[in-house]
């Protein structure tokens, strides 16, 4: 007797959390609200097709960079995208091999902003070479000068791990969804939804021996893009460690970087998924404990985030190296001090409500901290290109910059690049992972009744 | 998997159960009896059903490395090779710095290994394949929600005894599944 209501409430649990995400993209539930923010950001991208427009016509010399300065919005937004995609497979792939069961209410939209924060930071590179048309010299292959790439140059490495990264992130996150889309496919009523997810289904019918080799490959590919991810934002730190600057010549990036991408990245996370429960009524399935957990994390990668900070002020200050010691008080009281003190303050002072459990389970105090997170990061990609590049070894070389509005204009429109794609996907594709979730509760409720037993 | 024949022999025989535990006991109870032409279908993955299939591929995980080792030695290779087909000697410097070539070939590695696990694993499970005479049952559609399938394919030496077995299970009901005719 008490077997057979298990199982209907079982089964009735799997039913509910299908219906919960498959009715999303089939029947979504606030139309209105999505035009309120997919019109905006189609506007976003005409900025950014318009701004584009105008770089490609004039050249690079419509930014405000120059000499000292050539590196301005372009690679500090570079820097700042890809670390927000950082997050997307750490949790995704980290907490999948740690066998985390809350991550599979998170897993899906993250690896999406993931994606789309990739393409956000790869169109950067392109578009400051000049001639982007010709980006394709960066790859090995036989050629009318006979040259290759300067493999020596972190550059050249740059290259091979962003396209690396976007490969795998696009190509884990797919095979991910696949279940879900023949989920999709098999309660939609309109012949073209069928056919659409259908495709995308590849023709997924959950055989056993499917699954078997579906899981190899999942968590094999797990496992390999936690180390790709710490090797991709190392890879970028080293553009900036590698040289002889003072402020980047330090042996602290690699770590530094990669954590502070982490914590942007776990930012961003947290207002998505603030966000997008409220929107989408996914109350269920997104948690006060899926929040609490994002905070922990938050607050973890921030703390060790600062201690990057401190560590790079305490490695200045050990060394004594006159033109280092010139730059740190630059950073600290320079032209550019708002950019140093906006990122000490909107990384870590708002952080620390986040020991309070109350505040990491309250949706909008989450939302808010992420959104100062993400805020105070941009401000240390600024700090750390602005500051150091205008403030080299010598007085004579010093020189200010200022963001020319063609180059603010293509970061805003920059903004649609990454909503666009990802509202498409909140409204077409189903943004929580039902069968991990469903599998989760079939584990658990095992283990329940194991602990009965 | 069984290829379609020309005319028409049943494709299988499909028990729905709604639970995965009893699936699992039922496709142990199929093995002992002696059926070998079976699968599950489930809307998750199932593990226990892996041991209870005998379902020993590890071809996925050798694929992986062999991916991995191809795109060690293409990164690799690469950089040696081009180094050396067109010298910049700069200051008595090594023409092949090892650690320099580090990143990229790791990077091809990651790249080799993901690519070879992800479409070794759609080729071995011969995906994509839109149309399968599963498909053509109309109950099977709740395979990706909550219901739990064992079907005994009809090229199965004991198929004649495959239905009565299936009902014996218990199950929520017994289907046949009809071979369709798709094109191939």
């Amino acid at each position: 007797m008490t077997d057979t209501t298990r199982d209907t409430e079982g089964a009735t649990a799997y039913a509910h959390v299908t219906a919960e995400v498959t009715r999303i993209p089939l029947h979504y539930p606030r139309p209105k609200a999505w035009w309120l923010c997919f019109l905006p950001a189609c506007g976003l991208l005409a900025v950014f097709f318009t701004a584009l427009g105008v770089l490609l016509w004039n050249g690079v010399g419509v930014w405000g960079v120059n000499i000292p300065v050539n590196w301005g919005f372009d690679i500090i937004n570079y820097i700042w995208f890809l670390g927000i995609g950082h997050a997307g497979t750490l949790i995704s792939a980290l907490l999948l091999l740690l066998n985390v069961h809350w991550r599979n209410s998170l897993n899906r939209f993250a690896e999406a902003m993931t994606l789309f924060a990739v393409v956000c930071a790869g169109l950067y590179p392109l578009m400051h070479l000049g001639r982007p048309w010709l980006f394709y010299w960066m790859a090995p292959y036989p050629n009318s000068m006979t040259l290759w790439p300067q493999f020596k140059s972190p550059l050249t490495w740059d290259f091979f791990a962003v396209l690396t990264y976007l490969t795998v992130s696009a190509l884990f996150w797919y095979i991910g969804i696949v279940p879900d889309l023949a989920a999709t496919r098999d309660r939609a009523n309109g012949r073209l939804a069928q056919v659409l997810y259908g495709l995308g289904a590849l023709g997924w019918r959950g055989s056993a021996r499917h699954w078997a080799r579906w899981g190899q490959a999942y968590r094999l590919t797990a496992a390999i893009a936690v180390p790709l991810v710490v090797s991709v934002h190392s890879e970028i730190s080293l553009l900036l460690a590698a040289g002889p600057v003072p402020g980047w010549n330090s042996t602290v990036f690699p770590p530094y970087f990669v954590l502070g991408a982490a914590f942007s990245g776990f930012a961003v996370v947290s207002m998505i998924a603030v966000v997008l429960r409220k929107a989408l009524g996914l109350e269920d399935l997104v948690r006060p404990l899926h929040l609490d957990m994002l905070g922990r994390l938050l607050l973890a990668t921030g703390l060790m985030t600062a201690y990057g900070y401190a560590a790079e002020v305490f490695d200045t200050l050990y060394a004594a190296e006159p033109a280092d010691l010139s730059l740190l008080a630059d950073r600290l009281t320079g032209p550019f001090a708002w950019s140093y003190w906006g990122a000490v303050i909107g990384n870590f002072l708002p952080l620390q409500l986040l020991w309070w459990r109350g505040v990491r389970r309250h949706p909008l105090a989450l939302f808010l901290i992420g959104f100062s997170a993400m805020v105070g990061m941009w401000c240390e990609r600024f700090m750390l290109l602005a500051t150091t590049l205008h403030h080299s070894w010598l007085a004579s070389s010093w020189r200010p910059y200022t963001p020319s509005f063609w180059e603010v204009s293509l970061f805003v429109g920059m903004l649609g690049v990454f909503l666009v794609p990802f509202l498409l996907f909140i409204r077409f594709l189903p943004v929580i992972s039902a069968f991990e979730v469903k599998e989760a509760l079939f584990e658990e409720s095992g283990e329940k009744g194991a602990g009965h037993a | 998997m069984p290829e379609p024949k020309r005319s028409l022999p049943p494709f299988g025989v499909m028990a729905e159960f709604d639970d995965p535990e009893r699936l699992v006991q039922a496709v142990k109870r199929a093995r002992e009896a002696g059926f070998r032409h079976l699968d599950a279908y489930t809307p998750f993955p199932v593990t226990e059903l892996t041991e209870a299939l005998d379902i020993r591929d590890n071809r996925v995980p050798w694929l992986t490395l062999m991916g991995g080792i191809v795109g060690a030695a293409v990164g690799f290779g690469m950089q040696v090779w081009t180094n050396l087909d067109y010298p910049i000697p700069i200051g008595g410097r090594p023409l092949v710095a090892i650690p320099a070539t580090m990143l990229i070939t790791f990077e091809l590695t990651v790249l080799g290994a993901v690519l070879s696990a992800i479409i070794g694993m759609l080729v071995l499970n011969r995906l994509p394949r839109l149309h399968h005479p599963l498909f053509g049952v109309p109950e099977f559609h709740l395979a990706s929600v909550d219901k739990f399938f064992l079907v005994i394919f009809g090229d199965d030496p004991r198929f004649e005894e495959a239905g009565g077995f299936l009902n014996g299970l218990a199950p929520v009901r017994v289907l046949d599944v009809p071979q369709t005719e798709g094109p191939e």
